[in-house]
């Protein structure tokens, strides 16, 4: 270029300048759908919730029911398996959450029964299924106990089992998301 | 090494192709006229023996998508169509199927040859450095292909790699998402990673041609580690080093033969033949056999490192495990390259590759008791390789005298000048 060198920005170092940033955020405008395609779709988002019967769950049982492509585990828990879950000093948790603010109904559990570690199923929903040295559930993907209100107590979860949105629509019957 | 071309256009449309488009010239002198020192052995056909691997997956591969669905419900009812109904179909899978475990084999080979004759280090740290790059490209292949015949094993090993990128703090559970399309492992997911699976290996395509022709700057490493001064230490590539290529892919094919024929489920999982269940999870899942090194040290970190929790913790330093590869260059502070001339290192290498059969092996072994500990013991040592044992050997080492040159080192004497005074006789 002709001109000489000056301190003062030019009129041509203003129009460099413009355009270079009016083409970064075209390019950025156009990245940003072919990013965004791959965030859930509007199918997925359209989560229906999911109405579960639980009349014919007995005290001691538990099922497992599918939301959201996760299971979910609804136990009906024994008064033995409550008090151990309230006994709990919540201070010791790695997770600190006492039992009441997991439950709405104490003898009803649920929750999302993924391993907050790597997202195995952990164990004990099946009678005859390891539950672990905390009598609730456990992952043998890598070892981690959960206890009677599905806490981490031992292994490489770092969180509790999470307790999805849910009500009860009737005694019977609860609503989950 | 690039030096000038030798190439002479034979008839009259290559020399016309010639000043259009020397694309001739560029094969003669890359693969017929070009120099190989001339000691290499047999530990260096097992590049020719990738490129063979990479040509066979993606035969193999194009030809399986032509019949494979990647849809949840459909992918493994897909998968038993091509074994049971699709002409050859089942060949062909266990081809492809076995092929990347053997390219994973061969993988290993040449990266373990690299390290014990010092491949890495000057002026060959960028050709390295892509060679790692090529190597985490064909993790990610080879986990994304495992997923698509959507066996039990398929599902949660997809669920439990994707599951690690949640451990990223503020941005992991959105990424997750991201990474999935939904709120779970589920046909998104399946989708997606069958079109990535089809898009690495032409990653792949392109990093090996950057890995050859950085390779054909500097010249190709060998056994005694030192640097071809004169054209006495070189062969022509053809017909030298392209026959011993092709012997050594001949042996390479009768173990891939073997396996493909006669034992093609052996490295695979039994319960990837049990169609996805989002509501069971296997009571072990392992990953493919050449993942587990990788997979011992994420779960060897059980404790909580100050904030960072044991799961963020196995991730870094699986990651680091990987990472460190690419510094490798510069953490080996010793001049001399081959393991031949260097007595400690030489010990120090066997005991690094004894280390990572190791962490494979407890990487295909539950997580508990012994089998943990051996794993964080493990695992230290593998750092301990890299970041104290590399650096300080180098100047504490006494080194052997290195020879003079290739060709001294091979015809003995005390040859190197090309008038040859060394007596003939004495050796070859």
């Amino acid at each position: 270029m002709a001109t000489t060198d000056t301190d003062e920005p030019t009129r041509r170092d203003f129009l460099y300048v413009a355009t270079g940033a009016f083409a970064a955020i075209g390019v950025a405008g156009i990245t940003w759908p072919l990013i965004d395609q791959m965030n859930p779709d509007a199918s997925a988002l359209a989560l229906a919730s999911i109405e579960v019967d639980i009349s014919n769950v007995e005290v001691g049982q538990s099922i497992t029911v599918k939301w959201r492509g996760k299971p979910v585990f609804i136990r009906h828990r024994t008064a033995k398996e409550i008090g151990e879950a309230e006994e709990v000093n919540v201070l010791d948790l790695r997770d600190p959450q006492s039992d009441q603010q997991r439950v709405i109904k104490p003898e009803w559990l649920v929750m999302v029964g993924i391993c907050t570690h790597l997202g195995c199923v952990p164990k004990g929903q099946q009678v005859s299924d390891e539950k672990g040295d905390y009598d609730g559930w456990f992952c043998p993907c890598h070892g981690s106990h959960y206890d009677t209100s599905g806490r981490v107590r031992k292994g490489p979860a770092p969180l509790n089992l999470e307790v999805p949105e849910y009500t009860f629509v009737t005694d019977d019957k609860i609503k989950i998301g | 090494m690039s030096g000038e071309s030798n190439y002479q256009p034979s008839n009259g449309f290559t020399r016309w192709l010639d000043v259009r488009l020397p694309i001739m010239r560029l094969g003669y002198d890359s693969f017929v006229d070009f120099p190989t020192p001339r000691n290499l052995n047999y530990w260096w056909t097992f590049g020719a023996i990738l490129s063979f691997c990479l040509i066979i997956q993606i035969v193999t591969g194009v030809v399986l998508a032509m019949h494979y669905t990647p849809h949840a419900t459909m992918a493994f009812t897909s998968v038993e169509h091509i074994m049971r109904d699709v002409n050859y179909g089942w060949l062909i899978r266990y081809v492809h199927a076995n092929g990347a475990s053997m390219f994973f084999l061969a993988c290993y080979i040449h990266m373990f040859r690299g390290l014990y004759y010092g491949s890495y280090k000057a002026p060959r740290e960028v050709l390295w450095i892509l060679g790692v790059i090529l190597y985490i490209l064909m993790m990610a292949a080879g986990f994304l292909g495992y997923v698509l015949p959507w066996g039990q094993m398929s599902f949660w090993a997809a669920t439990v790699i994707t599951n690690l990128f949640g451990a990223i703090p503020l941005i992991g559970d959105a990424l997750r998402e991201f990474l999935w399309g939904g709120f779970s492992v589920d046909n998104p997911t399946l989708n997606r990673f069958f079109s990535l699976h089809y898009l690495v290996p032409f990653l792949i395509l392109g990093v090996v041609m950057l890995h050859i022709w950085a390779l054909h700057v500097t010249g190709q490493n060998n056994p005694d580690g030192i640097e071809v001064k004169d054209e006495q230490d070189t062969v022509k590539f053809t017909p030298h080093a392209t026959i011993k290529d092709i012997f050594g892919l001949s042996i390479f094919l009768l173990l891939f033969a073997y396996f493909v024929f006669f034992n093609p489920n052996a490295l695979g999982h039994a319960d990837n033949y049990i169609p996805a269940n989002p509501l069971q999870t296997p009571p072990h899942i392992v990953p493919e056999w050449y993942l587990l090194p990788f997979y011992a040290i994420l779960r060897a970190i059980t404790f909580d490192i100050g904030p960072i929790s044991s799961k963020l913790g196995g991730i870094i330093a699986m990651g680091a495990a990987m990472a460190v590869l690419f510094v490798l260059p510069w953490l080996d502070t010793s001049k001399v390259r081959s393991a031949r001339f260097r007595p400690l290192y030489r010990q120090f290498f066997w005991i690094f590759v004894a280390c990572c059969m190791g962490l494979g092996y407890l990487g295909g072994q539950p997580a508990e008791g012994a089998y943990v500990t051996a794993a964080q013991i493990l695992t230290a040592y593998y750092f301990l390789h890299f970041l104290v044992i590399l650096p300080v050997l180098g100047l504490v080492e006494k080194t052997k005298p290195l020879p003079e040159s290739i060709a001294q080192a091979v015809l003995g004497g005390s040859g190197g000048s090309a008038d040859a005074t060394a007596s003939p006789e004495k050796r070859g």
